[in-house]
């Protein structure tokens, strides 16, 4: 119980004493989700739609490929990322292994997926509602895309959210690709596993009660806008 | 009390309907119908539940695949340009996930129609003005027929197709939809609406085309049907018993 109290002791002291090192590796963690959410969203959206309104050979294939991927061990994924990028891989001539941009990368890789899948099944069950009204309106393509993306935005920004949460909380392979760096590539997760390692426990879960403040709030807004867009029936 | 005022509509009549047949999965809806749509009538298709009556009008409309015959609009095949003078009111109405006006921003925007003037305008006529930022899922079955009719007018068709347009609607609704047929009519539309409402069929109606299982069984003056009809299926259905 004591290490609880002194964890949410340690959390605010760092917090409202404004500690840069904390904000440092606060700064750093939302940047590399956020852009490799972003990334992933550019790619993922697309794609996700694509496979939701389009019918070719081999669809099935890549629906059940990327409902596969959904659940990668970020270890592996890690791993994968660093023999690609480490000086003897394919891409070591980037020079990118223990930076922020190969944690985007793993990241990237890691909630891509998540994105493409979802939106898929948010796209196809829109499309399928909207389909004879679009045919009898004689909708061009591109604008039915749009208006499925715009109308199921609320259940969209939940897919984006779920990947934010991904992101945010995944410590294996950014660990593995980042190296867990002072100052470089040292982020939230990665200094909780590295305190909880060195037995600064208080510090760790302070950390954590961090951490999960962020997705508290971000889970916390996102249920305000579902429950404001349920009540307007426009999910 | 409503002022005629023909518009200048693309000539999409008369339609010819010739043996035509639809099938859905192996089950044959519609067998070797044939019929022609006169230009400027109301067309009441009637007939029992099952019988091809929403199918043929999607066909009409270019939404469902034709497995044999064909249907032409004064001489020629549906194409695009021909689909994008044609309207369609649902029996159940799709709504965008959008309020009332952003459904008929969408419709506009879509046909390239202009004018915020004419939105508010036909809101006005299906009796949905103010209504501009309500849910459209939050209307009521009414409200929900009425916009979808809103958005169809938008169109300004030269033909209105409406499946069952007032099925379980309030008196209100069905009466003002009732009289937005009438008028569509009078500017020059022609107006095919599929109906279980004899009274409604009567009302509204020059013409009359009765289905049964997949056939057209009569094609006549809504006068004459109603009077006599010709086979002893259109008989029974008029008089309320079941056809087997």
């Amino acid at each position: 119980m004591n290490i609880l109290l002194e964890a949410f002791a340690k959390s605010f002291e760092l917090v409202f004493t404004l500690n840069e090192d904390l904000f440092e590796i606060l700064l750093l963690s939302l940047k590399v989700s956020g852009i490799s959410l972003l990334l992933s969203c550019l790619i993922g959206l697309p794609l996700g739609t694509f496979l939701a309104i389009k019918s070719f050979w081999g669809k099935d294939a890549f629906l059940v490929l990327f409902n596969t991927m959904m659940g990668l061990p970020p270890v592996v994924v890690g791993l994968i990322v660093y023999l690609l990028v480490s000086r003897s891989g394919p891409f070591g001539w980037l020079g990118i292994l223990y930076t922020p941009t190969a944690m985007i990368i793993a990241q990237m890789i890691l909630i891509t997926p998540i994105i493409v899948s979802l939106t898929s099944q948010i796209i196809e069950e829109i499309s399928q509602e909207y389909k004879s009204l679009f045919a009898s309106l004689v909708v061009p393509s591109h604008k039915a895309i749009i208006a499925y993306l715009f109308d199921a935005r609320y259940s969209i920004l939940t897919v984006v959210l779920a990947g934010f949460g991904r992101a945010i909380s995944e410590v294996g392979a950014v660990i593995i690709v980042g190296g867990n760096i002072d100052h470089l590539t040292r982020v939230m997760t990665t200094t909780i596993a590295l305190e909880t390692s060195k037995g600064n426990l208080s510090l760790a879960l302070a950390l954590g009660i961090i951490l999960l403040s962020i997705a508290l709030t971000t889970n916390f807004i996102l249920i305000r806008l579902k429950i404001r867009a349920k009540r307007r029936m426009y999910v | 009390m409503y002022k005629s005022n023909k518009k200048n509509l693309m000539k999409l009549t008369p339609i010819e309907v010739i043996d035509l047949s639809v099938l859905l999965g192996k089950d044959l809806i519609l067998d070797k119908v044939s019929c022609s749509i006169k230009n400027n009538s109301i067309t009441a298709v009637i007939g029992p539940n099952g019988a091809g009556k929403s199918i043929f009008l999607q066909t009409i409309n270019g939404l469902t695949n034709i497995d044999n015959g064909k249907i032409t609009f004064n001489k020629i095949y549906n194409n695009d340009e021909i689909r994008n003078k044609q309207a369609m009111v649902f029996q159940t109405p799709t709504l965008l996930r959008r309020n009332v006006k952003s459904n008929m921003d969408f419709v506009s925007n879509v046909k390239n129609k202009n004018g915020k003037l004419i939105i508010k305008n036909i809101l006005k006529r299906v009796g949905l003005e103010g209504y501009d930022n309500k849910p459209a899922r939050l209307l009521s079955g009414g409200e929900k027929q009425r916009l979808s009719l809103a958005r169809a007018l938008l169109i300004e068709p030269s033909v209105l197709l409406l499946d069952e347009p007032t099925a379980n609607l309030d008196p209100f609704s069905l009466k003002l939809i009732e009289e937005i047929i009438l008028e569509e009519s009078k500017k020059g539309a022609t107006i095919i609406l599929t109906t279980h409402d004899m009274a409604q069929a009567k009302r509204l109606a020059s013409d009359i085309i009765f289905f049964n299982k997949g056939k057209i069984l009569e094609q006549t003056d809504a006068n004459a049907f109603f009077r006599n009809p010709l086979t002893k299926e259109a008989k029974k259905y008029i008089n309320g018993e079941i056809l087997l």
